[in-house]
């Protein structure tokens, strides 16, 4: 049984477009309901390049992602949006008025339009290309360890070279059978303390380094990881017979979970009419870098730009028997959370 | 053709592909106008891996070896060789005219 949520519109995407998006639609005096794929707020500014400085926001001649996500979320504050985390809108059905998004954890949230701002898309695991690997997710294969225990006197092969390999090599060395890391360079990326740890638990044989290496086929038994085989530069080959892969190579994003709302997608982005940012889909509309059309400049700003008009057209889609009325933000005073539903 | 327009050879397993490019623009930004499949999820910010390409070994002494930033995020990568880059980090001039490229195996 599913459980109801209900707002004046979804927003599909928690980065710093969709939360302009919230701003916007407050204005308006339209409540959000904002579904997420990732655990955090603020999208690639936050899963990609949170120390980043970015150089091309109006008003601020340097602001790091992380720094501007806080700035959207306490401008866009006062509007009481609700969130849902962790979460991928995963389907749509409507009636006569109304639209209703359904969340990969069984949340149905009702609304008279959507606003899609994915960027990319729905953030996950970045999957090695290895053939036979999905049927071993959840099994053998981790792209996270949610408890060490369950990992104990397992043969663990982990693969790549950042904090998350560094850090699991150090922990599972005291519980595992074995613990080999297979990275493409014998460069770590990771803090020097935890380089050091790494380095003599691999001089005490507590860990076993295969650099440079990477992983290039699975072999397995009904669901059950055999081994993981390795190969160097040269396509020289070596099987390390395994019970578990934990592959760690950051993020990867993609868009496949709307498949059902019946969108025109290409090449990873929605067809929109720029004018209105209405998509082929009634009630839909699109906004950031998910939004393609003719002449498109994938920048934050133009975001901004395109949330505020795709604010505008849903607010026309979803109260057509409401006259917009324009107002600067400056007449319309403080945003607070009593502007919401005033001019709906 | 303009006199700044270059050639260079993209190999998407197997299927060949001679693109006509403006100097100027970046190997991403080259093969992505042209329609073929490279992701480039970050846009060019070196963010991500996902527009990772193989130069031909001439080629890659060409174009010189990646930054350490470049580095990092290819170990994002799958199937890195020797000759690997990320194609937004390479921007095309006329000395680069013919380089030739491939895209990494996809699963």
């Amino acid at each position: 049984m599913s459980r109801k949520q209900e707002a004046d519109i979804v927003i599909v995407g928690a980065g710093p477009v969709g939360l302009f998006a919230v701003f916007a639609c407050g204005q308006l005096g339209m409540r959000c309901h904002v579904v997420d794929a990732f655990s955090e707020i603020g999208g690639q500014c936050i899963a990609l390049y949170p120390e980043k400085p970015i150089y091309d926001i109006p008003g601020f001649p340097s602001v790091r992602g992380r720094e501007l996500i806080a700035r959207l979320r306490e401008q866009a504050e006062p509007y009481h949006a609700r969130f849902s985390l962790d979460s991928l809108a995963v389907g749509l059905r409507r009636d006569a008025q109304r639209l209703f998004v359904r969340t990969s954890k069984d949340e149905e949230i009702l609304a008279r339009a959507v606003i899609i701002v994915a960027g990319p898309g729905a953030f996950g695991p970045n999957r090695p290309p290895l053939a036979g690997i999905e049927a071993l997710e959840g099994t053998s294969v981790h792209y996270w360890v949610r408890d060490p225990q369950t990992l104990r006197g397992k043969r663990i092969v982990i693969a790549g070279g950042g904090d998350s390999a560094v850090d699991w090599a150090i922990v599972l060395s005291d519980i595992a059978a074995s613990v080999t890391l297979v990275h493409r360079r014998s460069k770590f990326r990771a803090p020097p303390a935890s380089v050091n740890a790494l380095m003599q638990l691999s001089g005490n044989k507590k860990v076993t380094l295969r650099v440079p290496y990477q992983v290039s086929a699975l072999e397995a038994h009904e669901r059950a990881l055999k081994a993981v085989i390795i190969e160097d530069l040269d396509g020289e080959r070596i099987r390390l017979e395994a019970d578990v892969l934990l592959p760690f190579f950051g993020l990867s994003s993609d868009l496949s979970a709307l498949s059902e709302f019946g969108l025109n997608l290409e090449a990873g982005a929605i067809r929109c009419d720029p004018l209105s940012m209405s998509t082929s889909v009634p009630g839909i509309f699109a906004a950031g870098d998910v939004a393609s059309y003719p002449g498109k400049e994938k920048l934050l700003v133009t975001g901004f730009s395109e949330a505020a008009i795709a604010a505008r057209s849903a607010f026309a889609f979803a109260y057509p028997e409401k006259p917009y009325h324009f107002q600067h933000s400056t007449d319309r005073g403080r945003p607070s959370a009593s502007q919401v539903r005033q001019n709906v | 053709m303009s006199t700044n327009d270059i050639h260079i050879v993209v190999d998407d397993n197997g299927q060949v592909h001679r693109l006509t490019c403006r100097s100027g623009i970046s190997v991403m930004e080259a093969i992505r106008n042209a329609g073929l499949p490279l992701e480039a999820a970050c846009g060019g910010s070196l963010a991500c891996a996902t527009c990772h390409i193989i130069l031909s070994e001439a080629d890659y002494a060409r174009v010189g070896a990646p930054s350490e930033d470049e580095e990092d995020m290819l170990d994002q990568a799958f199937g890195v060789t020797r000759t690997s880059r990320l194609g937004c980090q390479i921007l095309l001039d006329p000395s680069l005219d013919g380089l030739g490229l491939r895209l990494p195996a996809r699963s």
